[in-house]
């Protein structure tokens, strides 16, 4: 039974921002993740799609212990990664690394390439010598060996994402979590960064986590697909039946939301739902189904009761009253 | 192509910048025209010098660093970069106005949105300074509406922070609409926002700007948007423009090398795998390629490529390109410069 | 469990010889640009050549000064109050000595006042600061930063003067007054600037690639506050010359006879305006001294300022 190399059960992140009122002062909590389960199969690319609010980053920062969870937990190789709260095992860490979605933030302006990649490497591979490593690490991402005594404002921004990358194999991980690894960039630089992440995990036996609000991209590199809003996961699906078959209202509106630059994407585009409303702050998370404010199928029951995870066809789930069994309704 | 004179001309235009080690020459030339009543796409990636040119215009680029050795900036005929101060100030804002890709940026933390909304009214009408505050309150309301904010009362005494993205820009937009200019230069309107937000955005620019036929130039690296929102577009790369067309013309036949690398790196919707983009960086404006600057990076590159650099060829009645590839046709340079 | 992973063999012509000549490069180039950044504004380089002046005068001045043994206990009466001459360049004080001599040697105690109290204060304020600001809204902020708020809240010449009542009023005692209420200004400084980049991904990416406390400190945070601190330090030295002269002047540093800027303006102050050269020249001295700091402490802050692209 295959429960998954990374399994998040149930988790929960509410920030705790102030507090409402004089004589009340009720809490303010900001629900950055509000009751998420998923699983991702070793090898696979699980693709995380949201916009703001929706906590797919919070998820990214949860799993690589930057926070602990209010509820729930997340299993690596069935192993409770906060089983002792944010302390974490060598091992564990070694296992999980992240490539943040900023390159220009991610690495530290005053250290060069070379001491940035020895960091990982000092602690999780001290029997190695450090300098023909970083070199390997460089080689491996493509950057010249020239490289290494450079600082990162030298470099593209490309380029320092490569860096990130080579940061994140330093470790020899299992997982990688790419939290928007090429929303800073542009598109031409974007296609080699992909191939190359595409080739490693295939020569490296790796799995991704690959969070990323462009849908377009997401299509061609997940092999599965969770989509989220304010805090909950609303769709999961393997990726081409994702695409052609969007269930939830939320799906079916970013869809149709994205601009694209051809006819037969425009084909795709077309079962629309127009983009209305405003994403609502996930300190107000509206009742019921948090969606129902924007929703064009919203019926009575979405303003009152969140919807459950329901099959509509296999592997293919969907959070959403429209197909919940019919004695619900009316 | 309007028979009119155009609202805006530029023509061979170069900006150079002035830093450690020599000169960075940004724009190397460029020719640029928006007719009345046109939205123009400007289309280019990181560092291609489409934030330059614009800024060129509104002459707001740091003048310490950047020198500007030729060239001309006609808005309705004058060079607006031989403008006297005032006339400036009043072509701004009131004929050329213009929307930044950040609105949290662009909007001043400190003060409500009806305080910053006040100097640009007052700037713009005719009445200027003599209108009460009363007067520009309720002339603010209007540009709120018409953006679809609502509750435009309360808006204006809300502080940038209490706002969305969205909104903000929306904002933004009806603080440069409200004047009602000419010309509005849009720079990557909604880059910063959610998708869902910024379709909703670029729906309402499109709407607003039917609404008052104001000519536009969007600037962006995104295509989708050029594609959706343009009826003709520039490509450029490195400082130079490298193609020119209508808009559906430049997506089902990109010409120059360049578009056709970009078009090739767009991911689809439809799958097919991410393409490898174009070898190589954007070259350092330092020491720029001779001849063509793509050449180094051109899967066609040819001997004449490293020599000269090529002017723009007429392919067809709206759709030209300055690429050697198409020496075969006639050469549309003079069309361009103006020379009308 | 080992990966195998096909790499190029990038073949024995990169050695490590290779290696270190790029980095000898690259530190090369790095200097260039920084020379760059500093010299743009040709007042910086003043400051520097001031300070650099200054601080060889101070260090050579048994070398340089004309008439060193007039630091000592001396008198002569016969060339007592003499105006500037070729011989005396900024005339004799009443008792025969010649100023520009005394001047000399007054730097070694302004610069080495300067010295000494920002080589105390700096460590002790930095680590302070940066350990507060890591541990931002824990106790150890607390303690920390409320320490600082009193130290802070008390006027710093009544602590000298107090400090001065108990113990015997000298150059080393004055320093030590100033070193205790100066530390905190650091401390804050760090403090502000660690508590906002504790939350950069760098220092994430540290975090979880499980860097120990004192790497990210010392490593990962403080090289990024190196330029408020520098320059920061560059005005202080101005600033603790001053007040140093402004206690000497009370009577509370450098006693006489010793040579101290300050205490020579106050007992010159006396013989105004006949004699003039006795306080101003002195106080000429604190001014292109200090003012070489502040130029210099621009320029620094140009140096270590971000680069645009």
């Amino acid at each position: 039974m295959n429960n998954g190399i990374l399994r998040v059960e149930g988790l929960k992140k509410h920030f705790l921002i102030g507090h409402r009122g004089v004589v009340k002062r009720e809490p303010v909590t900001v629900k950055a993740v509000d009751g998420v389960f998923f699983s991702v199969q070793k090898g696979e690319t699980f693709g995380l799609v949201g916009e703001s609010g929706s906590g797919k980053s919070t998820i990214a920062y949860i799993a690589v212990g930057m926070y602990q969870p209010s509820e729930g937990t997340i299993y690596f190789r069935d192993r409770d990664l906060f089983a002792d709260g944010l302390k974490r095992s060598r091992e564990l860490r070694k296992e999980l690394q992240i490539v943040f979605q900023d390159p220009g933030s991610s690495l530290n302006p005053r250290r060069t390439v070379r001491q940035i990649l020895e960091l990982p490497l000092s602690i999780h591979r001290p029997e190695e010598d450090p300098l023909q490593e970083a070199m390997r690490l460089l080689e491996m991402v493509e950057l010249p060996i020239e490289y290494l005594h450079k600082y990162p404002q030298m470099l593209s921004g490309g380029e320092k994402q490569m860096v990130a990358v080579a940061r994140a194999l330093a470790t020899n991980p299992s997982l990688i979590i790419l939290d928007e690894p090429t929303s800073a960039l542009d598109v031409s630089v974007q296609g080699k960064i992909i191939n190359l992440l595409i080739r490693l995990q295939r020569e490296l036996n790796l799995t991704y986590l690959f969070i990323t609000h462009d849908l377009s991209l997401m299509r061609n590199v997940a092999t599965r697909v969770a989509i989220m809003y304010l805090g909950k996961v609303c769709e999961v699906a393997e990726a081409s039946e994702f695409f052609q078959n969007p269930q939830h209202p939320y799906t079916q509106m970013l869809l149709s939301s994205i601009p694209v630059v051809s006819d037969e994407e425009d084909a795709i585009k077309s079962k629309k739902i127009v983009s209305t409303g405003e994403i609502p702050s996930p300190v107000n998370v509206p009742s019921g189904c948090s969606f129902h404010t924007r929703c064009p199928h919203v019926m009575d029951v979405c303003r009152r009761i969140d919807p459950v995870m329901v099959e509509t066809s296999r592997g293919h789930i969907a959070r959403c009253h429209l197909f919940e069994q019919p004695p619900e309704r009316k | 192509m309007a028979a009119s004179a155009p609202l805006l001309d530029i023509l061979d235009l170069a900006v150079h910048f002035r830093v450690y080690g020599g000169v960075l020459k940004v724009l190397d030339g460029v020719n640029f025209r928006v007719n009345t009543g046109e939205k123009v796409g400007l289309v280019g990636e990181t560092g291609c010098g489409k934030t330059t040119t614009m800024k060129a215009i509104l002459r707001i680029l740091p003048v310490p660093p950047a020198v500007i050795p030729h060239g001309e900036i006609r808005f309705k005929g004058e060079d607006i970069l031989k403008m006297k101060p005032d006339r400036l100030r009043k072509v701004r804002g009131r004929g050329i106005s213009m929307i930044f890709q950040d609105p949290t940026a662009a909007l001043n933390p400190v003060f409500t949105v009806g305080q910053q909304m006040e100097p640009v009214i007052q700037h713009t009408s005719p009445e200027g300074r003599r209108l009460s505050r009363r007067q520009v309150h309720d002339r603010a309301i209007t540009p709120l509406q018409e953006v679809g904010l609502p509750d435009a009362e309360r808006l204006l005494r809300s502080y940038p922070i209490q706002l969305s993205g969205g909104m903000r820009q929306r904002v933004c937009i009806g603080m440069a609409l409200s004047t009602n200019p000419e010309l509005l230069i849009a720079d990557e309107p909604g880059t910063s926002l959610d998708v869902t937000i910024q379709d909703q955005v670029l729906r309402l620019l499109h709407d607003l700007v039917q609404k008052k036929q104001t000519s536009v130039i969007l600037i962006t690296h995104t295509l989708g948007v050029v594609r959706e929102m343009t009826d003709r577009v520039y490509v450029m790369y490195a400082g130079n423009m490298v193609e020119l067309a209508a808009t559906h013309k430049l997506f089902s036949n990109p010409l120059h090398p360049y578009s056709q690398g970009l078009m090739k790196a767009v991911p689809r919707l439809t799958g097919g795998g991410v393409a490898e983009g174009i070898p190589g960086r954007i070259p350092t404006y330092q020491s720029p390629p001779t001849g063509c600057r793509f050449h180094p990076r051109c899967p066609h590159v040819m001997e004449i490529c490293r020599e000269l650099k090529p002017p723009f060829f007429k392919v067809d009645a709206d759709h030209e390109v300055a690429c050697f590839l198409y020496e075969g046709h006639g050469s549309a340079r003079t069309a361009e410069a103006g020379a009308q | 469990m080992t990966q195998q992973v096909k790499v190029q063999e990038f073949g024995l012509s990169i050695t490590r010889q290779a290696v270190l000549e790029m980095q000898r490069r690259n530190r090369r180039e790095n200097l260039g640009r920084a020379w760059y950044k500093f010299s743009r504004n040709p007042l910086s380089i003043v400051g520097a050549a001031t300070v650099s002046i200054v601080t060889l005068l101070a260090i050579f001045a048994p070398l340089v000064a004309p008439y060193p043994e007039h630091v000592k206990p001396f008198t002569d009466f016969a060339n007592a109050s003499l105006p500037p001459s070729l011989a005396h360049l900024f005339g004799t004080d009443e008792i025969g000595r010649d100023i520009l001599s005394r001047v000399i040697f007054g730097f070694r105690e302004a610069l080495g006042m300067g010295v000494v109290v920002l080589a105390l204060v700096v460590p002790v304020g930095v680590l302070m600061g940066l350990v507060a600001g890591y541990f931002h809204g824990t106790w150890i902020d607390t303690v920390i930063m409320r320490l600082t708020d009193i130290f802070l809240a008390v006027p710093p010449l009544v602590l000298a003067l107090a400090i001065a009542s108990v113990l015997e009023p000298n150059l080393f005692n004055s320093m030590m007054a100033v070193s205790l209420m100066w530390w905190p200004w650091y401390a804050r400084l760090v403090y502000g600037l660690t508590s906002a980049l504790r939350n950069e991904f760098f220092v994430a990416s540290a975090q979880t690639s499980g860097a120990g406390t004192r790497h990210i400190l010392f490593r990962e945070l403080l090289p990024n506050m190196i330029s408020p601190i520098f320059t920061k330090m560059s005005l202080d030295m101005g600033w603790v010359i001053i007040i140093g002269s402004m206690l000497s002047y009370v009577g509370l540093g450098v006693q006489p006879p010793k040579p101290g800027l300050g205490t020579m303006v106050a007992s010159g102050a006396k013989f105004l305006p006949d004699l003039w050269w006795i306080s101003v020249f002195p106080g000429l001295a604190i001014v292109v001294v200090v003012l070489g700091f502040n130029l210099l402490g621009d320029g620094l802050r140009d140096l270590f300022a971000a680069e645009e692209v």
